[in-house]
């Protein structure tokens, strides 16, 4: 199959997740068109006449009905496909990426830290642990956003705080009396997070200011450069490694992430060069 | 003043700090209880304690006539809340307000600097733990200015 050229999907449902994200559901509608992914990987969503952006996949790995992205509205794209309806038909090139490293976690205790729009890649992971909870030690949730308002999937995260086995813990930088939760940036809630640091795999997902930060805070606890898992964010174009748009040091994002173990791009992240 | 001793050598506030030390300190203090939605202090009120947190949560806020208490960060279990008490003119700068059930270790400002003026090793060992305390709050206060979710880069005029 030539990964360059864009398959239809319809929608199904658009779902208003916050003020300025949504939700698209998708169904193939060729024949025999399944879809499967692995948690972090991306596609390429295309909407004819206006442009194409990478999209993390959010919806859950372990099923193969409907192919799920959550995005923001905030670039040319991605402000016209807030405007798309059920029944209207984009394209879609993918899956692109590496994944989390959800096989290598099995045995260990893993801290999901998630900052704003970056909880949607991260989603994935969080169904996958849940339909093997047993190869899994404790599951931490760490989410921080800009208000109570932005909380994105906040029925299902208020569903999943009701289970016990998972600790999910919510933050906000800005809030009135209204909100009863925790107030302050997300790296905040690392010092008391209940995680064995030793046996620990960490996976990050947000603006790249932030997981410097929280990666500054989990070091700091005791987990080791190559038990933290970023995903970094550049320009993607064509998803397999050919533009050179989304060179990273010597890597390409669309190819060689985007999920990286942290030491093996420790030596660039957070460096301005690049 | 036994079980205050043993909670107050526990904690990593004052971790690895001398018995002797451990000792003076437990004569400044006190167990606490707020009820949610009490205050432990209000803006401008005179600041003579500081508080160990043992659980619960305090939200810290300001006032503003617009939107009424905006809360700007929150202190939870484990934590240190307050250093307006070491600092003149002693009043605090904001409110702090119980948001749920919270059981803390108060320790009084006033007794505490005279303590640190006859004994300053002790005083010394203190202003190091406090000062780490402002530097990790100072740290996250700054990432929080920077509203690295707003998806939009802050207007800087050259």
């Amino acid at each position: 199959m030539d990964p360059m050229i864009p398959h239809p999907y319809k929608i199904q449902r658009v779902i208003k997740e916050t003020h300025d994200t949504f939700t698209l559901e998708l169904k193939s509608i060729e024949k025999n068109g399944t879809f499967s992914f692995a948690p972090g990987q991306f596609n390429m969503l295309y909407i004819a006449g206006i442009g194409e952006v990478p999209i993390s996949i959010s919806g859950n790995p372990t099923k193969n009905g409907s192919l799920i992205h959550t995005t923001r509205a905030v670039g040319t794209v991605t402000k016209e496909m807030a405007k798309l309806k059920r029944s209207d038909v984009i394209g879609i090139r993918g899956p692109f990426g590496t994944n989390w490293p959800v096989k290598e976690a099995e045995g260990n205790d893993v801290l999901l830290v998630a900052g704003g729009i970056g909880l949607a890649p991260l989603r994935p992971v969080i169904y996958h642990i849940l339909s093997k909870r047993e190869y899994f030690g404790k599951i931490i949730l760490l989410y921080g956003t800009r208000t109570p308002q932005d909380i994105l999937f906040r029925k299902e995260l208020e569903k999943l705080k009701s289970r016990l086995d998972i600790d999910i813990y919510v933050t906000v930088d800005r809030a009135t009396r209204a909100w009863n939760g925790n107030v302050g940036v997300v790296t905040r809630l690392i010092p008391r997070a209940p995680f064995d640091p030793i046996n620990t795999i960490a996976m990050i997902c947000g603006p790249e200011i932030m997981m410097r930060y929280t990666i500054t805070e989990i070091s700091r606890r005791g987990i080791a450069s190559e038990n933290i898992y970023v995903s970094v964010e550049r320009n993607m174009k064509c998803g397999i490694g050919l533009c050179g748009h989304c060179l990273y040091g010597t890597e390409f994002i669309c190819k060689d992430g985007p999920v990286f173990r942290y030491d093996q791009i420790q030596n660039i992240f957070g460096k301005r060069e690049f | 003043m036994e079980s205050l001793e043993r909670i107050l050598v526990e904690h990593p506030f004052l971790k690895d700090l001398s018995p002797e030390h451990v000792h003076l300190i437990v004569g400044c203090a006190r167990n606490i209880v707020f009820e949610p939605n009490k205050f432990l202090f209000k803006e401008n009120e005179e600041a003579h304690e500081f508080y160990i947190l043992r659980s619960g949560k305090v939200a810290l806020e300001i006032y503003t006539p617009e939107y009424g208490p905006i809360t700007i960060q929150t202190i939870g279990e484990g934590e240190v809340l307050g250093w307006s008490w070491l600092i003149p003119p002693y009043e605090w700068n904001f409110d702090g307000r119980a948001t749920e059930l919270t059981r803390a270790i108060a320790l009084d400002g006033k007794c505490l600097r005279g303590k640190c003026e006859d004994d300053h090793v002790l005083g010394y060992e203190l202003m190091k733990r406090l000062a780490s305390v402002f530097e990790q709050r100072l740290y996250a206060m700054r990432l929080q200015l920077l509203d690295v979710y707003s998806g939009t880069t802050p207007k800087i005029k050259k």
